[in-house]
């Protein structure tokens, strides 16, 4: 698959110039960043370069020190998350957050009725399909403090999904499950993906991320390291001695 | 994407009866006058008044996490306001109840942008600070007796009813009306979606955020309709009790450290256990006080005790025993397995 030009097309999504530190730890260093309409973006990098303070910068968890965001055009760069997800942008934590005191329905009903989706009138409909194509029906109605780690994760995918997002991010919702989860969890996002939604996701899984993903981007130290096409960004150099902390063997 | 037919249940075959017997109670309460002594009367005016300040301090702790240790300060505020509209500028003491209400929602906007800046056991504090502040005001207002405090004139007394039977009547079916619309207005908050945001706040307020509730604003305008609410009571109890003082109007005892009791052992973040809680307070008291200290002494245990053997309060224990819920506010799917509908 070629790279794909996405500045040329409006972007959903777009980070210019935009830096971040806390106290000496720089977790994002003039990143630029542009995620075309419909795309899937994967994002890797190892432990501790800056790609969950990344998604909380799109997702309005903390402002950028300087730069802008952009979503649809218009600046988002000093939205408070709930207004972001209200615009479109769907996200799933790193460690799940369910509300524990809800049922896994409930849970989704949250977003429904606050994100995007609430503006038309059938949010419990969508929440049942929802459930279904995340394999959470049976759990329906099972409080989502006594759902595993696993089912947690798919809440965390199932929630977001329900606020009818146009662009989803996903952080590390792989990570942990067996092979036969992992497909189902790639057909899932495949199915999500041919609705229009685009999607950002940070992963580990390397095989489940290029199952998905169009292009891939390599994040170190708050810096982009490399970018484009998922296959060659993983073959390249620089990605080997940084990211997999492999030494160069000739 | 296709989903399975279904509906979505809100009751539950306990809430039904439970229903049928609030709607019982209510009315038999109204009718107290008929079949209550005075003394009756009081109880029952006493377990309302705190019925409503716990259900709306369980609405803040147990659902927004705003730990408040000076919901006293609306209380006295209330009061005040009804001594002194009534007193200064004529107003009838029905009337005034309202007025309180708005006029503390008003004072409360302001307030709450100076107290959300703290957090946690600071934001407890700051609002115990606040409610210090406005009991040295009270008591610098001489006109309504400073320090000492102020009685209703006869004449303004005179002014709610005729007779003392019917003054007595019309305020306790005030105390009523206002605890009932309090407990109503709880309910139906907690089942619609704006209840479901802040069960989700109540769990974790960075994903209620990111699921698109605005915390902030939830958190604000729960607090402005609590502090009303606490006032409204306020100026309804120092009407039944024809004087005011800024020690009593002001009390962090009376109107907060005997609140929390009730809230905490009754269930906290529970619809029901502010009405366990300030049944057995009431109980309680009427059985206990005339022991004196040893009362106090006996209200502490029973609170170690509750917070050692059922965390989630005496609701929380019999709702895990026995799954009950007599006010639910969930949302229970229901599928109809028989057919599939498309989509």
């Amino acid at each position: 698959m070629a790279m794909r030009e996405s500045t040329t097309v409006s972007p959903i999504l777009s980070l210019t110039a935009v830096s971040k530190r806390f106290g000496a730890v720089v977790v994002a260093d003039n990143l630029d960043l542009s995620l075309a309409q419909g795309e899937a973006l994967g994002i890797i990098g190892p432990n501790g370069a800056g790609k969950t303070s990344l998604f909380n910068m799109i997702a309005g968890v903390i402002r950028p020190d300087t730069g802008r965001v952009e979503f649809e055009g218009s600046d988002i760069t000093h939205l408070p998350p709930s207004q972001r997800c209200r615009a479109g942008i769907g996200r799933c934590f790193q460690i799940p957050q369910p509300f524990l005191g809800l049922t896994t329905f409930e849970n989704l009903c949250v977003t429904g009725f606050f994100g995007k989706a609430g503006s038309h009138a059938n949010v419990e409909k969508r929440c049942v399909e929802i459930l279904e194509l995340t394999g959470l029906l049976p759990k329906a109605n099972t409080l989502a403090g006594s759902l595993t780690l696993l089912e947690r994760k798919r809440l965390e995918l199932a929630r977001a999904l329900a606020g009818e997002p146009k662009l989803l991010l996903l952080d590390e919702i792989a990570g942990g499950l067996t092979p036969h989860e992992c497909e189902d969890l790639v057909a899932a996002i495949k199915t999500i993906r041919a609705t229009g939604v685009s999607v950002i996701w940070i992963e580990h899984v390397v095989h489940a991320l290029l199952a998905i993903v169009d292009r891939l981007f390599v994040l170190h130290q708050g810096r982009k390291l490399g970018e484009g096409d998922p296959r060659s960004v993983m073959a390249s150099r620089e990605v080997h001695e940084i990211y997999l902390g492999v030494e160069a063997d000739g | 994407m296709t989903a399975p037919a279904f509906t979505i249940s809100r009751a539950t075959p306990e809430s039904r009866i439970a229903l049928a017997f609030a709607v019982l109670g209510l009315l038999a309460l109204a009718a107290g006058p008929y079949w209550l002594d005075r003394n009756g009367m009081r109880i029952v005016g006493d377990f309302m008044v705190y019925l409503g300040l716990a259900s709306l301090w369980n609405l803040l702790a147990g659902y927004a996490g705003l730990v408040s240790v000076g919901q006293q300060a609306y209380v006295g505020f209330g009061g005040y306001v009804l001594f002194g509209a009534a007193i200064f500028l004529g107003v009838p003491p029905l009337l005034a109840v309202p007025i309180a209400g708005v006029g503390a929602a008003i004072i409360s906007v302001p307030i709450s942008y100076l107290v959300f800046r703290l957090k946690g056991a600071y934001f407890a504090i700051g609002t115990w600070v606040v409610a210090e502040v406005f009991m040295l005001l009270a008591s610098q207002w001489s006109a309504l007796g400073g320090g000492s405090g102020i009685s209703l004139p006869i004449a303004i007394v005179r002014e709610i009813g005729a007779t003392r039977a019917m003054r007595e009547n019309l305020i306790y079916w005030t105390t009523l009306g206002t605890t009932a619309a309090i407990l109503i207005a709880v309910y139906l908050l907690l089942r619609s979606k704006w209840g479901l945001a802040l069960q989700a706040i109540r769990d974790s307020e960075t994903a209620a955020e990111s699921s698109g509730v605005s915390v902030a604003n939830a958190k604000r305008l729960l607090y402005v309709v609590a502090c009303a609410g606490a006032a409204m009571i306020g100026a309804i109890y120092f009407m039944t009790k024809l004087r005011i003082s800024p020690s009593a109007a002001f009390s962090v005892n009376d109107w907060t450290a005997f609140v929390i009791f009730m809230t905490v052992i009754g269930g906290i973040g529970r619809i029901e256990g502010p009405i366990v809680g300030a049944a057995l307070f009431i109980l309680l008291r009427e059985t206990l006080s005339d022991l004196g200290a040893i009362y106090l002494i006996i209200l502490g245990v029973i609170a170690v005790a509750v917070m050692l053997l059922a965390p989630k309060g005496i609701w929380g224990l019999l709702q895990e025993k026995f799954g009950w819920q007599l006010f639910p506010v969930g949302r229970k799917l229901v599928l109809d397995t028989s057919k599939k509908e498309g989509n």
